[in-house]
């Protein structure tokens, strides 16, 4: 037994560099940024006395003397500026008016030759319940208002969930559009991938890695040298578009930049390798004599693909589709860069959250809703595929 | 019989290299004709053209007496079995059947038919709805077979069918399609490089050589008379002893071999006096005794080797210039290394060949 515990202890001991690198890089990054997205501890890190007080409040009525005193107690003890900030912005946000509403209160507290008797003697705002309400929902170390925003939903006053107005309803849109986007460049991938693979398939030697070559070639560029490449290439003096004019296609030049088009383009063009990898793969287990197998029962050309060829490789297709869909949602570079304002995808609302508005809470639902989109298609995916593995 | 199939003068390039050269070769309807030869001589490419998968260089085929070299493939309404089966993996037993009937438009009910029947005839009745990668090897290739006769083709055409099997079912599934030949009346092409299977199979076997065909001839025909040294090697064993004819008379000949012994063999072809050949003495047709037979050749030998092999009994011997392989009946003595023996075998027992 000993020697079956200290064999096993020695392949722990050779598996340890993966496990810690999958913690630590994986799990680790992905949890904080889940916990993030439903962590709100800004109010309650400052407030604790109030948080007390506040548990006993029925929600309705005017402010009770001991409410007040703990909210005064609670505010004068803050020396962290930076986090009485935060509680501000956080505060602000449930409800308008906090902002002056507390710089009001903290300078008048901070005034130890004449102390105020209590909040209301301050402005007399505290004396509405709605105030205390915003305060009291703020305490919770969880909250769930990220990852509502993220698709466009919020609390009323009275807690219920309901729609955000339409000038505050970006998410939703811009997550739609992140899907169209990515569906119509998967599309493109496999119109194009599925015949690539089919061809390089079918021939051997220098042309197959010729043609394998060229797919892989821009795996091993960087991305951003890709899509400035795709800048020049698509702009309006660039070289589609005086290609286009000199053989006389066109008059005026297409604008191919800063548009969808440019976007479906070049992310179709980096995300090919994806679609016709899978699908190459697939493509050379199938026994090189099935199509003449086929003709030879009396199938014509195209009757033999539709019923021996299309159905053996649909599992690449759908590997392929999956692999690009996935890549794509996540894209951000390229929409960026090649697209206009009306092409940036949820990446890029991530991006702005995280390092813009340093709004780690928004950034991190954000996340969690892609992943949660990814990981339903995903499950989707492969319920279809183990399914036809399943009827074999 | 009437000619069915004809290759005239077909030639096949594959780049510089010449795999099929000026071959000419007519089969009869409802013929069974075997291409035999070794690999690389051309009869797998002569039947790639034949079902339309590859495109002669040159010449022409005929069938029934219509050109079809530009005819396609699914046009030609051949039956292909081929070396590895190549059933449709995504479908089952029965929908691969069902292939080739959905092609030609037949309705639900006439395919449910004739699927059940080409299922009793290769005896697979109950696996109907099994996927192939669940049958064993030789239910593979009974599916295939039933595949490619459900749709009754003109011409059935099979590439080493056979190859994969193991020796046993192998031989049954010779028996069983040289019966499903009889019995339906099919034009058969079948290709191997084994030549008992093509003696067992065939009305007619086609000897291949490198892009030509060597012999042409009933199963009897190609193995008693070998027209060539290639097909007296290929088909079957024999001793080969070098000789030079002495006289010629009808259909037979007097060869001096190099150790003197004078030998009177069938010929094949022509030779002429003075002419150098070959002289093929097939080893079970020799027989062994102490003492000198009258009326037939006699080689002086002495025993090397006796191997006994339960169904015959093997014995190398050593004749003055060459050596001499004996097959004989499992009743047989047994001839002890060093014994001194006459091999004597007669004239219709050996062949003369130019070489």
């Amino acid at each position: 037994m000993s020697g079956v515990s200290s064999r096993t202890g020695r392949s722990l001991l050779l598996l340890a560099p993966l496990l810690f690198f999958l913690i630590g890089f994986f799990v680790w990054p992905l949890f904080s940024m889940m916990a993030q997205s439903v962590s709100d501890p800004a109010v309650l890190r400052l407030l604790p006395r109030s948080a007390e007080v506040l548990a006993d409040w029925d929600r309705k009525s005017p402010p009770t003397t001991p409410m007040q005193m703990a909210l005064m107690e609670d505010l004068k003890s803050v020396d962290d500026d930076q986090a009485l900030g935060d509680m501000v912005r956080r505060l602000n946000s449930a409800r308008s008016g906090f902002r002056t509403l507390m710089g009001k209160t903290t300078s008048a507290l901070k005034d130890t030759a004449n102390p105020p008797a209590d909040l209301v003697s301050i402005d007399k705002r505290w004396e509405k319940p709605e105030f205390w309400l915003a305060i009291a929902d703020a305490l919770s170390p969880y909250t769930d208002r990220n990852l509502l925003a993220a698709v466009d939903l919020g609390r009323n006053a009275a807690g219920d969930i309901e729609h955000l107005p339409p000038d505050q309803s970006v998410n939703a849109v811009i997550l739609i559009r992140t899907f169209w986007i990515a569906a119509l460049v998967t599309f493109a991938c496999a119109c194009i991938g599925f015949p690539y693979a089919i061809i390089a398939a079918s021939l051997d030697g220098w042309k197959r890695d010729l043609m394998l070559g060229a797919v892989l070639l821009p795996l091993w560029t960087s991305l951003l040298v890709r899509t400035a490449a795709w800048f020049i290439l698509l702009q309006e003096q660039g070289l589609i578009n005086d290609l286009l004019r000199a053989i006389g296609l066109i008059d005026a030049p297409l604008t191919l930049i800063f548009n969808r088009t440019g976007v479906i383009i070049a992310m179709t063009h980096v995300l090919l390798p994806f679609m016709v990898l899978p699908i190459y793969s697939v493509l050379i287990t199938i026994p090189k004599n099935l199509m003449p197998a086929a003709a030879s029962l009396g199938a014509r050309p195209l009757r033999a693909f539709l019923r021996v060829l299309l159905p053996l490789s649909l599992r690449g297709v759908a590997s392929g589709a999956l692999l690009v869909f996935i890549s794509a949602i996540g894209y951000y570079i390229t929409p960026a860069l090649i697209g206009g304002p009306g092409d940036q995808m949820i990446s890029s609302i991530i991006a702005f959250y995280a390092t813009g508005s340093a709004n780690w809470g928004m950034a991190g639902a954000l996340g969690v809703v892609l992943l949660v989109a990814t990981l339903l298609l995903y499950s989707v995916y492969s319920r279809l595929s183990s399914d036809e593995v399943g009827g074999r | 019989m009437a000619e069915y199939i004809r290759f005239d003068r077909i030639t096949k390039f594959y780049g510089p290299l010449c795999v099929v050269e000026h071959l000419d070769l007519g089969i009869g309807k409802g013929e069974f004709v075997s291409l035999l030869g070794p690999s690389g001589s051309g009869k797998t490419t002569l039947l790639m053209m034949l079902a339309g998968f590859e495109q002669p260089t040159a010449g022409e085929i005929l069938l029934d007496g219509t050109a079809i070299n530009k005819v396609p493939t699914y046009k030609r309404d051949m039956g292909v079995v081929f070396q590895s089966y190549a059933l449709f993996p995504h479908m089952s037993v029965g929908e691969n059947i069902a292939f080739p009937l959905q092609m030609r438009g037949i309705g639900k009910a006439g395919i449910d038919e004739r699927v059940k029947r080409a299922l009793d005839m290769v005896q697979l009745s109950t696996l109907s709805d099994r996927r192939p990668s669940q049958l064993s090897g030789g239910q593979q290739q009974r599916v295939a077979l039933a595949r490619a006769l459900v749709f009754e083709p003109r011409v059935v055409l099979m590439d080493e069918p056979l190859g994969a099997l193991d020796k046993q079912l192998r031989e049954q599934m010779q028996l069983d399609i040289r019966d499903l030949h009889r019995r339906l009346g099919l034009t058969i092409v079948f290709v191997t490089h084994d030549q008992s299977e093509a003696l067992t199979m065939s009305d007619r076997v086609a000897v291949f050589n490198k892009g030509k065909i060597e012999q042409i001839g009933t199963p009897r025909q190609v193995y008693d008379e070998p027209a060539t040294r290639f097909v007296a090697e290929f088909i079957g064993e024999t001793n080969l002893v070098e000789g030079v004819v002495e006289t010629v008379q009808g259909a037979e000949a007097t060869v001096r071999l190099r150790s003197g012994a004078q030998i009177v063999s069938a010929v094949s072809g022509s030779v002429a006096s003075g002419q150098s050949v070959f002289l093929s003495i097939r080893p079970e047709r020799v027989d062994l005794s102490e003492t000198r037979s009258e009326g037939r050749n006699v080689l002086e030998t002495e025993v090397t080797d006796s191997v006994y092999q339960g169904d015959h009994l093997r014995v190398q011997l050593q004749n003055a210039t060459h050596p001499l392989i004996a097959k004989l009946g499992r009743r047989s003595r047994e001839f002890p290394p060093g014994t001194k023996v006459f091999a004597a075998f007669s004239a219709g027992d050996c062949r003369v060949i130019a070489p």
